[in-house]
């Protein structure tokens, strides 16, 4: 418990610091265009991870649909934000409420879509959350929103006909996309991010989060000793869910143009890629793999085009080998016996964790 | 009144049955268990002993017959409610929370006895740290109780065989149950760790005063603490009594026991 404290409060504060620095470098101008330019989506990236790490590491359930909440939290965050554009005064007020809008959205469908979901486990649910996934792409790719001096119109597939020419304004252009205006800052990301990694990390240090992991690690002993296990796998994902639609608010705000169709198959992978080599369960792996993956690939790998997927794909094959494979299980138990340094480090941890539980009691 | 209240037996089983296809596992079952006994539930392989607890902690539902709790009718119910209810149990092959602590495995056990919501955690309001320090210290006398408050640290799946069985009994334990079902605490365990957990099981019995229901095959162990006894055979009973009359039945040696 004190040593799971520390730990949050060593991950909180350094991603604090490095959010913070990163922003105050971009807005001093000392970053080029280009790294600048990384640090939204980045940010973005960061909250989707440690979102999907909630259902991935700590429930313990494999999602594969985690860019279809995103998608419905930019769309309803765009759309609430085009449509009360000239309405509501203060910018950041309306972005805000956007935001929170999508974000409550991408909660509601969690809990639609996991009452039924959550009944399977393991591989079905993976499919049907894929699935899902591909639904809401779909759905968003063929909505049809305008706005004239009558209201809102509303088409699918086909734009709505009914409108007064004069004063329409298309807000969602089916497979064009919307045009959100561009709120998200590197700033805002900074902050939305700190709030999101605080209310998972304190959601996971308390007696939810240790209901949902004794869910993960064993859903009949859980059932035994009380624990409702529907409930807290139903609240795990809306979570995740919700944040996934904070995260896909900022996204919407981000872009000049945002379509549907990046809401695929492939960025639901891409994050289970993040939250899968930073380890999971761990929220602070989550952040560095994220960092890591996502900063190289654009910075130094944009000459591999293509390639730079197929890459990714290795990776992931061989994380998995990495930590499953009976051969690198012993490798790495090799490497670690073999160190003398990594015996010094946890006789010194020891020391420190005793004297820190000292001075608490 | 209270005579009346003392001679209802903690768990009672009514013609308990269940049927999978064809197959009768456990056929019109009856038991009674007073409070405060320590009660022996043996037979060979495949006799059915593991499926009446299922249908006792509610992981299958009997096909017919009846489950009381304190004489009150639990047949059916979830394995959430039948916890809730008062029934903790162990399993046959352990099942800890492998990748949590020896500690948060404890306060999990205690969950419905930590008393704040959701939001209230990831607010950390008041009775967050009221609760959390109230039950982290339950947690720590529980273990302490099981000498394992050297371990409130390490994870689970790393203790020692012995001592993983121990945290099972823990963790049930922390339920605040009035019965407790053992399944095979002996298994797998050398004769120095049996006499342990021997020693283990009466002591629960004594400190905190409970009725509890195993499952084993050790016969040292069964003739060593258990009271009384029921024996299983092909999902029906064999024999029933106080444990020494029943180990010298005929029909137990034969089906069971061996000469």
């Amino acid at each position: 418990m004190r040593k799971q404290t520390k730990n949050n409060l060593i991950t909180f504060s350094g991603t604090a610091v490095l959010c913070f620095l990163m922003a105050g470098l971009s807005t001093a101008g000392v970053l080029d265009n280009k790294t600048t330019g990384l640090l939204v989506p980045m940010g973005i990236y960061i909250i989707l991870a440690i979102s999907l790490n909630l259902t991935v590491g700590i429930l313990g359930e494999l999602s594969l649909g985690h860019a279809g909440f995103m998608c419905i939290g930019a769309y309803v965050s765009g759309a609430f934000s085009l449509i009360f554009q000239n309405t509501i005064s203060p910018v950041w007020l309306r972005f805000a409420l956007a935001v929170i809008f999508g974000g409550i959205m991408a909660a509601v469908f969690g809990v639609l879509i996991g009452i039924p979901v959550l009944r399977l486990r393991g591989d079905y649910l993976a499919i049907v959350t894929l699935g899902f996934g591909e639904i809401m792409k779909s759905i968003a790719n063929n909505v049809y929103l305008t706005m004239d001096k009558n209201g809102l119109h509303f088409g699918f597939t086909v734009p709505p006909t009914n409108v007064d020419e004069a004063t329409k304004q298309e807000l969602l252009k089916g497979p064009i996309g919307m045009a959100a205006p561009q709120d998200t800052n590197v700033w805002i990301v900074a902050v939305v991010l700190l709030i999101c990694l605080a209310v998972l990390m304190l959601f996971i240090d308390s007696r939810s989060g240790r209901a949902c992991m004794a869910v993960r690690d064993n859903y009949i002993a859980a059932q035994s000793v009380g624990i409702n296990v529907t409930k807290y796998r139903l609240m795990a994902f809306t979570l995740s869910a919700a944040i996934a639609g904070v995260a896909g608010g900022l996204y919407s705000h981000s872009l000049s143009l945002l379509a549907a169709k990046k809401f695929d198959y492939n960025l639901s992978i891409l994050i289970l890629v993040f939250v899968v080599l930073g380890g999971l369960g761990s929220l602070r792996g989550s952040i560095i793999a994220t960092i890591i993956l996502y900063a190289l690939p654009e910075l130094f790998l944009r000459g591999a085009g293509n390639l730079r997927m197929l890459l990714y794909a290795i990776v992931l094959v061989f994380m998995m080998l990495w930590t499953n494979a009976p051969f690198f299980i012993a490798l790495r138990e090799k490497i670690a016996a073999s160190k003398p340094v990594m015996k010094l480090k946890s006789v010194f941890r020891r020391d420190k964790s005793d004297k820190s539980a000292g001075g608490a009691a | 009144m209270s005579e009346n209240a003392n001679n209802t037996p903690v768990l009672e089983l009514l013609e308990l049955s269940i049927q999978f296809g064809g197959l009768h596992a456990v056929d019109g079952l009856n038991l009674r268990i007073k409070k405060g006994c320590l009660y022996g539930l043996i037979g060979p392989n495949g006799a059915g002993k593991t499926t009446v607890f299922n249908m006792i902690t509610g992981v299958y539902k009997p096909t017919a017959g009846s489950v009381l709790l304190n004489g009150k009718n639990i047949t059916g119910k979830s394995p959430v409610e039948i916890n809730k209810a008062g029934i903790a149990r162990t399993f046959q092959n352990i099942r800890l929370f492998k990748a949590m602590s020896v500690l948060d495995n404890v306060k999990a056990g205690l969950h419905n006895e930590t008393k704040y919501t959701a939001i209230e955690g990831v607010l950390r309001l008041p009775r967050y740290f009221r609760e959390e320090k109230r039950v982290n210290e339950k947690a720590r006398e529980l273990l302490k109780v099981f000498g394992l408050e050297d371990n409130i640290n390490s994870i689970a799946a790393n203790l020692p065989y012995g001592k993983q069985r121990k945290l099972e009994i823990a963790r049930a334990l922390a339920t605040d149950p009035k019965l407790l079902l053992l399944d095979e605490p002996a298994a797998g365990m050398n004769p120095n760790e049996t006499a342990e957990l021997m020693e283990t099981i009466r002591f629960v019995r004594e400190q905190f005063n409970m009725t509890i229901l195993l499952i084993e095959h050790d016969m040292k162990l069964v003739s060593g603490i258990c009271e009384e006894l029921t024996v299983l055979n092909f999902g029906q009973e064999l024999a029933q009594g106080e444990t020494a009359a029943v180990l010298k039945d005929p029909k137990v040696i034969t089906a069971y026991l061996g000469e």
